[in-house]
């Protein structure tokens, strides 16, 4: 085991897509319980930085385990498919319809029925294309097909925030 | 000839020996100090049997000052030298002070306090920071005559909603003290450890904590010892004063007066405070007060209490609603809500509260000492004493950043760094690039808030890289690390990764003090005053290397066979060396051999952690046993 080990080795699961929430949560406390600087108060500067690092290490690394998004991202990158959301965004013409469409209903929901409404329709979006993602890379090992899910998870998980800043700005 | 000792039975003379560590609550009204007695958490008492300390110092001409009940008794005549609430003011410019022109002090904002307030006295400008390490001078001097032995060091107490200035205030307090700080913690998690303990509660808890300057809210899950914050929110500026500042308020403008004297000012101010407390227990209550010169009395209801002060609550509900929102919970999902601080036993709170959580708080533990009590707890447990004796069994704490952290683009832009209410410590590293050919100096300014705009977000500092190789512009690839450590403080390292050259860091701190100033703080003394620096100076680096004298053995007794022969002999030549200046009078001879035993085993600290990692994952088989 080693700081640059792989999340995967790191919390001892296997290198691959479908996880189970509540076994990651689990090895987060135990690996915190060994590495948390806290253990170290007692012993001297040394120890604490050591832990500093590991402990740090470890919530990078649940961080982007428990996250499907950030973990599928993460895949395709050990799998020489990085995502480079920045200069990347061709999307397929279907799929921007759709995007520009929820934008406009966005717009003009005037009420937390619409923004409901809308919210469940993209959460079934997502959670169609996690589904696929997880086929694409656990079933199919099609690393640029997966990439290309990602990226269009972060289109939707993006739609997700502008929606709840719309919900809060009508809650007040 | 050294005396034989002669231990009774069962009081074996252990050589990890106890140590004193005290939790702290550092409040705004009051604090109190805590320890971990015969395995139980419980508050210290002063000489008088009082517990509660008023944060209040007073401070004389000539140099002299009072310290907490002594301060208060002349708060209303020598309002100008009597500073009550400094927690409000730590961090903090005198602009960011809501309500400045209604407290009694003589603010100064000088250039050279490093951007934070100070307060003109009788014995010269005091910044929040000094007045506040008079405060934990007091109870550490407390602590140690409890026990009749020396602090060993202290958890001290901070609201989750304070920020990076605000911590390090407190910090600094702590260093002007004389207190070895062994964390800082936010109260609700404290308040949660006693709570949890307690009552061995399992599953969502909130935390709703409404102190005498500031609110928070926190979201914790707890399982198994572990004490995991889901999510913190709150207002660093909202508390039991601004209830007593707006019924104020509302009786003088229902008498057609007005508080224009620092005298009549605090006078207002604590008639207002009487009337709330005494609101407590019943419905009606005559607001009384002394202003200029004459007797002046109104009736206050409950419900006029509760009508001008409700903007208020509302405030706090709105934190409560983002921080469900942050936690991605609904509020039937929380299991339990701990009410923590004295502000919470206003009654209108406390109704508030329990409608929108749709079920009674939880008010079993007293408000006051439960965040000290829970401070203690872990201050027990990080000092190295063992957990039976703490009753805590194996507890860890999980925290959050309370705020996200973000450095400053183009056009006034924020981009966000670290996001509020990822657990800490934590660490990401940024690229970054220069811009002109031969440039080897680079400015990062960090923020820190939610708003997209540079000026609305609360600046924490100006870090200056230095030393960066020319190079042609753009070809430099400068890594800027931000590490967020345990006690949620900020600190930054930059490398440029072409040379492998490390950049020189200067920090400009916005709101903190620099180490000079510490420096002179420190020469001008607290509590320590009459201590001679220089033997200070030798117990206590006696003190560390004794520790890591304790620490380096343990680890080699349960690990020692992770190194070669040779490393085992090269750690054990440090240990001796050690030993030997250990007697000296010589500070610096033994600070130097510490750090360099420190130096020398880190390599095997790596190790142990490396085995301890691997065991956690193997921990399932081993438990199974």
């Amino acid at each position: 085991m080693q700081l640059q080990s792989d999340d995967f080795e790191l919390f001892g699961v296997p290198r691959r897509f479908a996880q189970e929430r509540a076994q990651l949560d689990a090895r987060w406390k135990d690996l915190q319980r060994q590495a948390h600087p806290d253990r170290f108060a007692a012993e001297g500067a040394a120890a604490q930085r050591v832990a500093m690092q590991w402990s740090v290490r470890i919530n990078e690394a649940y961080q982007r385990l428990k996250d499907p998004l950030k973990r599928a991202a993460y895949l395709c990158e050990l799998h020489g498919a990085p995502i480079r959301a920045e200069d990347n965004t061709a999307m397929p013409a279907a799929f921007l319809m759709q995007q520009m469409a929820w934008r406009e209903a966005l717009e003009e929901a005037g009420g937390a029925a619409a923004i409901d409404a809308l919210d469940d329709e993209v959460q079934q979006a997502r959670a169609a294309a996690l589904a696929r993602v997880g086929a694409l890379i656990d079933g199919q090992q099609d690393w640029a097909g997966a990439a290309q899910q990602v990226r269009a998870l972060m289109f939707l998980a993006r739609f997700a925030q502008d929606v709840d800043r719309r919900r809060e700005q009508l809650g007040q | 000839m050294a005396l034989l000792q002669i231990s009774e039975p069962g009081q074996s003379p252990d050589p990890h020996q106890r140590r004193i560590a005290v939790g702290i609550d550092l409040g705004t009204t009051h604090s109190l100090v805590a320890a971990v007695k015969s395995g139980v958490a419980e508050c210290l008492p002063d000489a008088r049997g009082r517990l509660l300390l008023p944060s209040v110092v007073r401070y004389l001409q000539g140099g002299g000052r009072l310290i907490g009940h002594e301060a208060v008794l002349a708060q209303a005549q020598d309002a100008r030298n009597t500073v009550a609430s400094a927690k409000r003011f730590m961090g903090r410019a005198l602009a960011d002070i809501a309500g400045a022109d209604k407290l009694p002090y003589d603010f100064v904002q000088e250039s050279g306090q490093g951007g934070m307030v100070g307060l003109a006295t009788a014995d010269g400008v005091k910044s929040p920071v000094e007045v506040s390490a008079e405060i934990l001078a007091t109870l550490r001097q407390r602590a140690e005559d409890s026990f009749d032995a020396d602090l060993y060091g202290a958890v001290i107490t901070v609201p989750a909603y304070f920020d990076d200035a605000q911590r390090q205030a407190t910090k600094d307090a702590a260093r002007l003290a004389g207190i070895h700080l062994l964390r800082l913690i936010n109260e609700p998690t404290a308040a949660a450890i006693a709570y949890g303990l307690d009552n061995a509660a399992e599953g969502v808890y909130a935390v709703y904590d409404l102190g005498g300057g500031t609110f928070d809210i926190s979201i914790l899950r707890l399982t198994q010892g572990v004490f995991e914050v889901i999510a913190t929110g709150g207002d660093s500026a909202l508390g039991g004063d601004d209830y007593d500042a707006a019924l104020a308020d509302w009786v003088l403008q229902r008498l057609g007066r007005s508080a224009d004297t620092p005298t009549d000012k605090a006078a207002a101010r604590m008639a207002a405070r009487a009337c709330k407390e005494a609101l407590t227990a019943t419905e009606m209550v005559a607001f009384s007060v002394f202003l200029a010169g004459d007797s002046v009395q109104f009736d206050v209801s409950r419900a006029d209490f509760e009508a001008a002060t409700a903007a208020l609550t509302q405030r706090s509900l709105a934190a409560v609603r983002r921080a469900l929102r942050d936690a991605q919970l609904t509020k039937d999902e929380v299991q339990g809500v701990v009410m923590v601080g004295g502000s919470t036993r206003m009654p209108q709170i406390q109704r508030a509260v329990g409608e929108f959580f749709g079920r009674t708080p939880l008010t079993n533990l007293n408000p006051d000492e439960v965040v000290a009590l829970g401070a203690a707890i872990q201050a027990n447990q990080l000092a190295g004493n063992r957990s039976d004796e703490g009753g805590a069994g194996d507890l860890l704490l999980l925290d959050v950043i309370p705020l996200s952290l973000g450095i400053e683009t183009m056009g006034g832009l924020v981009e966000r760094i670290v996001a509020r209410n990822e657990t800490i410590p934590t660490a990401r590293a940024q690229d970054f690039t220069t811009y002109q050919d031969g440039q080897t100096a680079l400015a990062i300014h960090v923020v820190q808030g939610e708003r997209d705009l540079v000026q609305d977000c609360r600046s924490l500092a100006r870090f200056e890289l230095r030393g960066i190789p020319p190079m042609a512009a753009g070809a430099a690839r400068i890594r800027v690390t931000f590490t967020i450590d345990a006690d949620g403080l900020l600190s930054v390292g930059a490398k440029e990764l072409t040379s492998g050259v490390e950049a020189h860091i200067n920090v400009k701190p916005s709101y903190g003090l620099s180490d000079a100033q510490i420096a002179r703080m420190l020469q001008e003394g607290f509590a320590t005053a009459q201590d001679d620096m220089q033997a200070r100076a030798v117990v206590e680096a006696r003190v560390d290397a004794q520790r890591m004298l304790l620490a380096t053995q343990s680890a080699l007794d349960a690990d020692g066979d992770l190194l070669e022969a040779g490393e085992r002999t090269a750690i054990d030549a440090l240990m001796q060396t050690v030993r030997a200046v250990l007697e000296a009078q010589d500070a610096a001879a033994i600070e130097a051999a510490t750090e360099a035993l420190a130096k020398g085993t880190e390599a095997f600290a790596a190790q142990r952690m490396n085995r301890g990692i691997r065991d956690a994952l193997a921990g399932k088989s081993v438990q199974s046993f």
